[in-house]
């Protein structure tokens, strides 16, 4: 019972302050609005930390459930969450056999493809905005996709009896399509990529009175995400770790893992040390990573050409701010072939038993090459960051035919002489 | 070169709320300086004070974005739709405002 007291007490007080712009820092109330009038720079949430610090602890986090919603103060809802109470505290599995492959003695992976319910980490973003939107009084909600988030949205309004629009790029796997779908969500392919689906929903959120999960409601959105960054430093035993590799699309999920450490930082929730942060992307779509690489803050678009579709934006809004961010905390970032790829997919589930998508692949072949450019030092512990979960992208694999045989035991004792 | 400029929610109050305005303009840069001389107020929005158009703001003619052409030099022809569409950003407050 104690428990369920602190989990409601956690949410029926609420820090947030109101949203600034991080541009020209214009405050507005707390609103769904995701555009600064002044400028057209991105809004924030902003909290009152003085206060914050005064309520949590280490402890007081212990002693709820295990949720993403046990951090609920660094989490912008007035209200106990509507959507997705049971999402997030994944496991953070040591990789001993991974590391051995690729040096590095103290690797672990948080394994976010094992997300309740549509097991990605979309599912954290989703449970915050969707939470959001009903206190907002959306009845309708909806998303620009590249798959993972059509699926946590359209699970989980189906769930809060919301209706879903889900809006996709026209090549998305079929299992992405059908996991949306089966829902009730209704799911409109668009002609083009992420980009041009993204650019639609910009537009059409003006004349729509609906939550758009990453468009009008992404300042709560993505704050959602830092509950990844949370997770790893509590499961670390409360200390950030060494170096972080970070999947990135648009980017807003290592800028969030990099705010979470500095939150935690701040609250004196950990010790005054900040990792590295280290960002991954297809080398058909690397528009962040050539902007690492060329030492710029711009970030020139791409048109995508990747089998990692959940990583496939090729003018990453986060860009500019995951740039910052990586510098910033001392990291780098890299890219990965399609080859390569794949070759991450089969390495992290041969070692360590866990399938991960094409996004997953990309973040194990990026974390090969940093330690091979001894960015990652063989001693230091180093997360990586599993995003999402293999089953949902196969046609991104070929499975090979099984030997077949007769069911006779004779029939087994050939094919293990023969060196099976 | 007539051009059908299409006008995002965020930038109405300054052009009495009309989401289509015509004009004639060579280049998109030519376009969003007539923009401007006919609507005080959006220049200050869509554009730095050297000119270049601000980080969050994007174009595209007839769906393209201008970045893949010339940007603020690319051509216009008779017909063409420019939208100016505000680019989405979650933002980063990496250390919380001490």
């Amino acid at each position: 019972m104690a428990q369920a007291t602190n989990a409601v007490e956690a949410k029926t007080r609420s820090y947030v302050t109101g949203l600034r712009c991080r541009l020209c820092r214009a405050e507005y109330p707390e609103q769904p609005v995701a555009i600064c009038e002044e400028c057209f720079g991105p809004l924030e949430v902003e909290y009152n930390y003085a206060a914050l610090a005064q309520v949590i602890s280490r402890e007081l986090i212990a002693s709820r459930p295990p949720t993403m919603w046990r951090y609920g103060e660094l989490l912008p809802l007035s209200v106990p969450p509507r959507v997705g109470a049971e999402t997030g505290y994944t496991p953070l599995v040591p990789a001993p056999r991974l590391g051995a492959v690729l040096g590095l003695k103290n690797l672990y992976i948080k394994n976010d493809g094992v997300c309740h319910p549509t097991l990605s980490f979309k599912d954290r973003v989703v449970a915050v905005s969707l939470s959001k939107a009903c206190e907002f009084g959306f009845d309708t909600v909806g998303c620009a996709s590249t798959g993972n988030l059509a699926n946590s949205v359209a699970a989980n309004a189906a769930r809060a009896g919301l209706k879903a629009y889900v809006f996709i790029p026209e090549t998305l796997e079929q299992a992405k399509i059908l996991g949306t779908q089966i829902y009730g969500a209704r799911v409109i392919a668009i002609h083009g990529t992420y980009d041009d689906v993204n650019r639609l929903c910009s537009e059409i959120v003006y004349n729509l009175n609906w939550g758009l999960v990453n468009v009008n409601l992404r300042p709560f959105y993505s704050e959602g995400s830092k509950t990844v960054g949370f997770e790893i430093a509590e499961q670390l035993g409360w200390r950030a770790p060494d170096a972080v590799v970070v999947p990135m699309a648009g980017g807003s999920l290592l800028t969030k893992i990099h705010k979470a450490f500095a939150e935690l930082q701040h609250l004196g929730l950990t010790p005054p040390a900040r990792p590295r942060i280290f960002g991954a992307q297809a080398r058909g779509c690397n528009p962040i990573v050539a902007a690492i690489k060329e030492g710029s803050e711009e970030i020139r678009p791409v048109k995508p050409r990747t089998i990692a579709h959940s990583l496939a934006i090729g003018d990453p809004a986060d860009g500019y701010f995951a740039v910052r961010a990586i510098r910033e905390s001392g990291g780098w970032a890299e890219d990965a072939t399609d080859e390569e790829i794949l070759e991450g997919i089969r390495l992290l589930a041969e070692t360590e038993g866990i399938f991960t998508e094409a996004a997953g692949g990309v973040t194990v072949a990026v974390t090969k090459k940093l330690a091979a450019q001894r960015r990652l030092s063989p001693d230091e512990t180093v997360v990586l960051t599993i995003t999402g979960n293999g089953l949902k992208t196969t046609e991104a694999l070929t499975a090979l035919p099984p030997i077949t045989i007769a069911p006779k035991i004779a029939e087994v004792e050939r094919l293990l002489r023969e060196g099976m | 070169m007539s051009v059908t400029v299409r006008i995002p929610q965020p930038l109405r109050r300054f052009t009495e709320n009309r989401d289509m305005i015509e004009l004639s303009a060579r280049t998109v840069g030519e376009l969003l300086e007539q923009l401007g001389r006919q609507y005080p107020g959006i220049t200050e929005r869509l554009c730095e004070p050297d000119g270049q158009l601000r980080r969050f703001v994007n174009i595209y003619v007839d769906g393209e974005d201008i970045r893949f052409l010339s940007g603020l030099a690319t051509e216009l022809e008779d017909g063409m739709e420019v939208s100016i569409i505000p680019a989405i950003a979650g933002g980063n407050e990496h250390a919380p405002s001490l």
